[in-house]
């Protein structure tokens, strides 16, 4: 082989060092390396943030401060950061269920409206008397907040699999309908003197906050975080323990990932798209029922700015995971309260977009491989 | 064959190295064709035939090495390149578009005609040049009209009209009926004769032996033999070069008795996914310890028929049996449950969830029993456990069971599904083409298996395009043409006449006339 010609090197317009190529991964990479690249991907969206307040003429590491102190500051404005969390992390958990499965629910909105009507209904219809303990409110308000949003769920679910109707149009479809059916029962039904809102929930139906228990431990007063968000974490590792360690969960992943070898397993695939649609819409209801009962404690309209929509983006930053949308939703909420700080629009959501931007980005480095080769070295 | 080795060498292939992630797929390989030969190139799957002549064809670019045509020293970047170099390649999977006629796939990509389709006139051109060479096909007829064999003259038929004088048929076989084969063999000797040069690269051996002038080897990227002359080698010193070790033909099948019925088929009919008839009343029964090869060209009710026994796809007509029980219609969960296994043809749709691990899909029919299931949670220590033992005894060769099944290869994932399949102990089994894909290491590994199942006492329908397989492991073989049975060949006799009967049955004609016809 000593005649062999070296092969005629591709013309080359400009010459590096070195070679960057870009090669399939082969093999799995290492846990830590998503955490990594996510937390790489923050990072970069937050550099190029502040180069574009600076170029705005802000002084970006005044603004980033200032959205830091303004939502993780204190052990007050953390609490409104976690009320603000306790419906993200409730609506991106039944994204990520639902997701998980490839079912397209963009109806956590319509969901969370529902669960908000059903829990006022308990105490507005009425049907527990005004007297009624509070662990008697609470349950009540949680069960028909769920079954209302399941039900919400149940619908796009039932068309999908009985008649192969899109869950995309259906879901989203639902969800005008939904904010509609809520301004029917505030405009005519429960209008409290002509306002289009209810009147105040007895304190009964009230989820617990912090502050409720400022009496005994006085530097509790002013918390507004409440029972919701042990709701919400509490969910958190109840889907996480469905999708990773019961049968059902199995049948869900499997589903998502391979509709046929599902079939081919003999799992029953109608079946499990009307109980995921359930379950997502149930948890998208818990979320509305938690906000009613522990923020705004009466029904009216915009009650949501939009949750349902935010917790699809998160559920996808959090690559499903059930663990991790409480953090991420945690960060969401927190920019949500600092943005309004800074800026009522614009840069927060700015902000929000980059960082959507680069985490999307970033799974590209869990797919391919970046090497840098010195030149000469790889023939 | 004196003058042969005086003809021109129309290709050099000089130290081709090409690289893949982790792979060397090609290490230093030459390679030359003489102008009027079939140089046949011969390798297991994965050796890099498929690479080397990709190269040839303009598809990739080396690494280092180079290539002559002509004696000229080129550089393909493209396959217009290549064809511009008179190099066209044939691939496996053919690239017509099945809606329009033959000549307008053959004019598809081209320069000329520039703007107006006179048709008529390049229908002309098209059946002169058909006429020629041999390779008889309308030209106004559409692709989807066309037989394989014909849409594969339709691909040849191509690259002559490109000017091709070498062209590289990968795998051309695979896809055809014996008597098909003939044809092509027949049309590629007339093309030599005319002056072309054919690279006719494959895994059969039978079928270098038949067609080419000289072979040479590939293995693991490397050239263990070189341009040898047919007449200087045998069958098994090739096989030999392609494995690296002597290769059992012949399968140990122990002699034993079927017992009871196990599956039970009368006339079932079926509708394949266009809603057309696939199956038109077919009958058969498997029984315990035996194996039922099921014969026939692709697409002729075979996929459907292992559909509807395993509750994937509802019948229309008939009755299936599982131990004498009517399980007709019922879901696939009532199969698995009657034991009833499946290797489908389709691993990575069908077989496996892609990006869920070894684990995940190991335990896809196991889930549902102790000790993986505990009530409605899973045991995931059990589970990994299992999937371990599955890995360590069906050789399953990855870092860990928490690799994701994408990133197997063909024959690690097929290992996983048979792993899966088998250890369930089935009662019946049904396996599509247990080992299309793979090399023939691992083929006898599968052909292994499947006879252990067999002495074990499971029932076996073994659904395959590969003659010789169905051969060495059935004890009965049925042959399916058009979703009806054309007839059955009892025992294992190896003969000519044998798999005359078969290669007619598999395009059409019924075992009764066969009989009539030659005696």
């Amino acid at each position: 082989m000593a005649d062999v010609q070296p092969s005629p090197a591709p013309a080359k317009r400009w010459a590096l060092p070195f070679n960057i190529r870009v090669e399939p991964r082969l093999t799995e990479p290492p846990r830590w390396y998503p955490l990594f690249t996510s937390f790489l991907a923050v990072v970069i969206a937050l550099i190029i943030g502040g180069v574009i307040i600076a170029f705005v003429g802000g002084n970006p590491f005044a603004s980033y401060a200032h959205i830091a102190r303004a939502s993780l500051g204190s052990v007050g404005v953390f609490s409104d950061t976690l009320v603000k969390a306790t419906p993200l992390i409730l609506v991106s958990l039944a994204a990520s269920v639902a997701f998980r499965m490839k079912l397209w629910n963009i109806g956590a909105e319509g969901q969370f409206f529902l669960g908000a009507f059903g829990a006022s209904a308990v105490v507005l219809i009425p049907l527990l008397p005004e007297t009624a303990s509070r662990w008697l409110f609470i349950p009540l308000c949680m069960l028909a907040g769920i079954l209302m949003g399941a039900l919400w769920g149940f619908i796009p679910g039932f068309l999908k699999a009985k008649y192969n109707v899109n869950e995309i149009i259906s879901s989203l479809m639902m969800n005008y309908i939904a904010v509609q059916w809520n301004n029917y029962f505030i405009y005519a039904i429960w209008t409290e003197g002509g306002f289009q809102m209810s009147k105040v929930f007895t304190k009964n139906a009230w989820l617990p906050r912090l502050t409720d228990l400022s009496a005994s431990i006085p530097w509790l007063r002013g918390l507004t975080v409440h029972l919701g968000f042990i709701f919400a974490v509490i969910a958190a590792v109840l889907v996480w323990y469905i999708l990773f360690r019961s049968r059902w969960g199995y049948e869900i992943r499997l589903i998502g990932d391979n509709p046929q070898a599902a079939r081919y397993a003999g799992i029953n695939i109608t079946r499990n798209i009307i109980l995921v649609m359930m379950l997502s819409g149930g948890l998208a209801g818990l979320a509305g029922m938690s906000e009613i009962t522990g923020v705004v404690h009466r029904l009216q309209g915009a009650i949501s700015p939009g949750f349902g929509f935010t917790g699809i983006i998160i559920a996808w930053l959090s690559k499903l995971n059930p663990l991790v949308v409480v953090p991420v939703s945690i960060l969401f909420g927190a920019l949500i309260l600092a943005g309004r700080e800074i800026q009522p629009s614009g840069i927060p959501k700015m902000i929000q977009g980059i960082i959507l931007v680069c985490l999307i980005a970033s799974d590209f480095l869990l797919r391919y491989r970046v090497v840098i080769a010195k030149r000469g070295e790889e023939a | 064959m004196e003058s042969e080795t005086q003809s021109p060498l129309v290709v050099e292939m000089r130290g081709i190295v090409k690289r893949f992630p982790g792979v060397l797929a090609n290490d230093h390989v030459d390679f030359d064709l003489r102008k009027g030969e079939i140089h046949a190139l011969l390798g297991e799957n994965g050796a890099g035939k498929s690479t080397l002549m990709n190269v040839l064809a303009g598809l990739y670019h080396q690494d280092a090495g180079s290539v002559l045509i002509n004696g000229q020293l080129v550089s393909l970047s493209s396959p217009r390149d290549a064809i511009k170099h008179g190099v066209g390649m044939i691939h496996q999977h053919f690239m017509l578009v099945p809606s329009q006629t033959v000549t307008e796939n053959i004019l598809l990509g081209l320069d000329e005609p520039r703007f107006l389709l006179r048709l008529s006139e390049y229908d002309r051109k098209v059946e002169e040049l058909g006429e020629h060479y041999g390779l008889k096909v309308d030209p106004r007829a559409k692709i989807w009209q066309l037989s394989v064999g014909e849409q594969q003259r339709v691909e040849i038929l191509k690259m002559l009209y490109r000017g091709a004088q070498v062209l590289i048929m990968d795998e051309p076989t695979a896809v055809l009926a014996p008597q098909e084969i003939d044809g092509l063999f027949h049309t590629l000797r007339s093309m030599v004769a005319s002056g072309k040069s054919i690279i006719f690269i494959s895994h059969k051996l039978q079928e270098v032996m038949a067609i080419a002038d000289r072979v040479s080897v590939l293995r693991k990227g490397k050239v263990t033999a070189a341009g040898i002359k047919k007449a200087d080698i045998t069958r098994q010193d090739l096989a030999k070069m392609m494995v690296g070790r002597d290769v059992l033909f012949k399968v140990d099948k122990k002699v034993q008795e079927p017992g009871k019925v196990v599956l039970s088929v009368e006339n079932l009919q079926a509708e394949n996914d266009k809603g057309l008839p696939a199956l038109r009343g077919v009958s058969f029964q498997v029984r315990t310890g035996e194996v039922v090869g099921l014969a026939g060209v692709a697409g002729n009710g075979q996929g459907e028929l292992s559909q509807v026994i395993t509750g994937l796809r509802s019948s229309t007509g008939g009755k299936i049996s599982l131990d004498g029980e009517d399980v007709t219609n019922r879901p696939a969960l009532s199969a698995i449950r009657h034991g009833v296994s499946y290797v489908p043809e389709d691993r990575t749709h069908v077989g496996t969830a892609p990006n869920l691990d070894i684990t995940d899909n190991v335990i896809m029919k196991k889930y549902r029993q102790p000790p993986i299931s505990r009530g409605w949670t899973l045991d995931s220590a059990e589970a990994v456990r299992y999937a371990n033992e599955l890995k360590e005894s069906y050789e399953i060769v990855v870092p860990s069971v928490k690799t994701s099944v994408r990133l197997l290869s063909g024959g690690n994932l097929q290992r996983v599904i048979l792993a899966r399949e088998i250890s369930g102990q089935p009662s019946l089994m049904v396996a599509v083409q247990p080992t299309r894909g793979l090399d023939v290491g691992a083929i006898e590994g599968v052909h292994r298996l499947l006879m252990a199942q067999r002495e074990a006492g499971a029932a076996i329908l073994l659904i395959s395009e590969e003659l010789e397989e169905l051969l060495s492991l059935s004890d009965r073989i049925l042959v399916i043409y058009e979703g009806r049975i054309m007839g059955e060949i009892v025992g294992n006799a190896e003969d000519q006449a044998t798999i005359d009967a078969i290669g007619l049955m598999m395009t059409g004609t019924p075992f009764e006339k066969i009989g009539k016809g030659t005696e």
